[in-house]
């Protein structure tokens, strides 16, 4: 692997608006992209996403910080002066090309012989099983046709990066799912460097080497999806990428990255810790539902160690069966239990259950 | 206005259903008036321009195609000599076109920048800008002209103002001279390109001049390329409001020009004025400017059905 990251962006920070009517939308972001990585940037609406990504395409200005594109600096060049192309959200075809016509346009504009041009934007239009439909107009393309244009019209320049922002949220969900894995395909065989803005988790997690979540302009953790889903690094994550329990508790005692704390009623809980917290403090306790199981409980009070409560609701779900329990302090507890062996637990709505956490599903989040 | 270029869509709309007593007895109103106002009038033209003239004004009715010849011949003043070509109406209509044309350009080179400008304004004061630009069209077309001619008159705040400031010694004439008529044109009809042109730009999908410019195409290519090619059929919906009513206008040939700057309009009212009018005349060259006309909105229907073909 290369020294120098494909893309590095250092403290990058935007403000719109002057004081004191200011709203920053990105906070001192820096992340840094490897050579051929699928890299997703994740979060909800308004975490800023969007906004880093158009600073990465030059359509919007860094206010602070800098972007380096394999070691120059690109901050200060207009976009079409950027070797960066973007596919957009509502796809921008130009609506009075040919299907063509839009995947040479780039090509054209770097001054490419037509000939040239045509050729490579028909390979690309191989490529993305459109090479029948050179002479149509967009407008007489499906939304997943013209997804696939966009793809190619902004893959025919062979950029260094490219962009896509929410390319798959306008197309029906098989749609959505089959070009999940076409997109990841194609990023491979290519060989080019993906960044790509999603607010959808699980479109996150297929396709991505690596994903950075994102909340209100901040960076909140950068890592694979394994990293992000089994040890998330705050609440906001935690609760973000898939189902999570949280629950308050007091640290008792820190060893080394084991804590023990207490929820509930007296209940001691062992929990894995990643950053520095000190005894006494309060802080969440994350536990993925699925790393938890159930079992029938003859005592009728919980003992120390063990939670117990009442089962309040069973929804069987194909796969799994998604089982609330409420515990004896009041606390609403989700588990999911796998139907992989053909039944599920014998546990009916009102009975008594305790519960028992897989070792290392607890984790302590400080923030 | 707005709805020019996208009220062809409703042709679209099968009409199997129009034959159907109740569909007739619904679009009776519609036809009532296009009947009225437009079929009628145009068909009493086509007949009156084929009548013989009464001096004092009016027809009679005895067939004659003595208005269409009169337009093209010089059969001199008794109408015995032989037939030279007539180039006082070929000129006069030739004059108007050229002008129409002209103040189409004039209007499309400062209208489509403001439409431009308003369009990309933040949504809520877009309506403040059109509302500036129809404020001057709630005063009459006449009077708007007339105030016109006070302001660059030779003894007008104009030439005042210019004299004043020392860049003339002696007031430039303007009044009566092509220039006149043509910023007479110009102020009456820029709003019938501006609107329509606005439309177009307002409902332009921004994100497309980005893709442009991130496919490396510079700004004015971007220009070139995209914006134009995308708010075309605005853009010939602006030149056909502004072409068509500048073609036949005649008060600011009226009042602001002179012999020399005759036009369609006025030779077609003076017919209708007073006894010394020629009606049949006046109805020919109606009809010649009419059909004129059609061939420019042939032209447009061609734009837009091809343009329906093409995008979305």
């Amino acid at each position: 692997m290369a020294n120098t990251s494909a893309l590095e962006v250092r403290n990058a920070v935007k403000v719109y608006g002057v004081k004191p009517n200011d709203v920053i939308a990105l906070n001192d972001v820096s992340i840094s992209v490897e050579n051929n990585e699928f890299f997703t940037l994740l979060g909800p609406s308004g975490c800023g996403k969007t906004t880093l990504l158009r600073m990465i395409a030059g359509f919007e200005t860094i206010t602070q910080g800098s972007i380096r594109l394999f070691g120059e600096n690109i901050e200060n060049l207009p976009a079409n002066k950027r070797p960066v192309n973007t596919v957009f959200q509502q796809y921008a075809l130009f609506p009075h090309m040919t299907v063509l016509q839009n995947a040479a346009f780039g090509l054209t504009m770097l001054g490419k012989s037509d000939k040239e041009a045509n050729s490579v934007a028909g390979r690309m239009l191989e490529m993305v099983q459109l090479g029948g439909f050179a002479d149509r107009k967009p407008g007489q393309l499906s939304g997943g046709q013209q997804q696939r244009v966009a793809l190619a019209r902004a893959l025919a320049p062979s950029p260094k990066l490219l962009l896509l922002d929410e390319p798959l949220s306008a197309l029906d969900l098989k749609l959505r799912h089959s070009m999940r894995v076409e997109l990841k395909q194609i990023q491979e065989e290519m060989g080019i460097t993906f960044i790509f803005v999603t607010h959808d988790q699980e479109e996150a997690l297929t396709m991505s080497d690596r994903m950075a979540v994102m909340s209100n302009g901040e960076l909140q953790q950068i890592g694979t999806g394994k990293e992000i889903y089994e040890q998330p690094g705050n609440r906001f994550v935690a609760d973000f990428i898939g189902e999570t329990n949280l629950l308050s508790a007091t640290v008792e005692s820190v060893k080394g990255s084991h804590a023990t704390c207490v929820i509930g009623n007296n209940t001691r809980l062992e929990c894995v810790v990643s950053d520095a917290i000190e005894a006494g403090s309060s802080a969440h306790i994350s536990i993925r539902p699925e790393r938890i199981s159930l079992a029938k409980s003859t005592v009728s009070s919980a003992g120390q160690d063990t939670l117990t409560g009442v089962v309040s609701r069973y929804v069987y779900l194909g796969t799994d069966t998604q089982c609330k329990l409420l515990l004896d302090d009041g606390t609403k507890i989700n588990c999911r239990v796998q139907n992989a062996h053909g039944s599920t637990t014998d546990l009916a709505v009102g009975e008594r259950a305790s519960i028992h956490i897989d070792q290392g599903a607890a984790r302590l989040l400080v923030n | 206005m707005a709805g020019l270029p996208s009220s062809t869509s409703a042709k679209e709309k099968p009409s199997a259903g129009v034959f159907d007593g109740i569909a007739i007895r619904l679009l009776a109103p519609s036809w009532l008036m296009i009947g009225f106002f437009l079929l009628v009038p145009v068909a009493m033209m086509l007949v009156y321009s084929f009548l013989t003239k009464e001096f004092r004004g009016g027809v009679i009715w005895e067939p004659s195609l003595a208005a269409y010849d009169q337009f093209i011949f010089d059969r001199g003043l008794f109408g015995d000599e032989p037939p030279v070509i007539e180039w006082t109406y070929i000129t006069i209509f030739a004059r108007s076109i050229w002008q129409a044309a002209l103040a189409t350009v004039l209007c499309l080179i400062i209208g489509f920048p403001t439409a431009y400008f308003i369009a990309t304004r933040p949504a809520n004061t877009r309506g403040v800008w059109l509302f500036l630009i129809t404020i001057p069209y709630w005063v009459n077309l006449l009077i708007r002209t007339v105030s016109m001619k006070f302001l660059i008159r030779d003894t007008g705040p104009l030439n005042q103002f210019l004299i004043s400031t020392g860049l003339i010694d002696s007031p430039i004439h303007i009044v009566n001279t092509n220039f006149a008529v043509q910023l007479g044109l110009f102020y009456s009809y820029l709003p019938f390109m501006v609107l329509p042109i606005y439309a177009a730009v307002e409902r332009y999908n921004f994100a497309l001049s980005e893709a442009a410019f991130d496919l490396y195409a510079s700004r004015w290519t971007t220009l070139r390329k995209i914006l134009i090619p995308v708010v075309k059929p605005g853009i010939i919906a602006g030149c056909i409001l502004v072409f068509i009513p500048s073609l036949g206008a005649f008060l600011a040939p009226d009042l602001l020009g002179g012999a020399k700057t005759f036009m369609i309009g006025s030779l077609i009212e003076e017919q209708f004025k007073g006894s010394a009018g020629n009606w049949p005349f006046g109805a020919a060259a109606s009809m010649i400017l009419l059909s004129m006309v059609l061939v420019v909105l042939l032209f447009y229907a061609r734009q837009q059905t091809r343009s329906i073909n093409g995008a979305r």
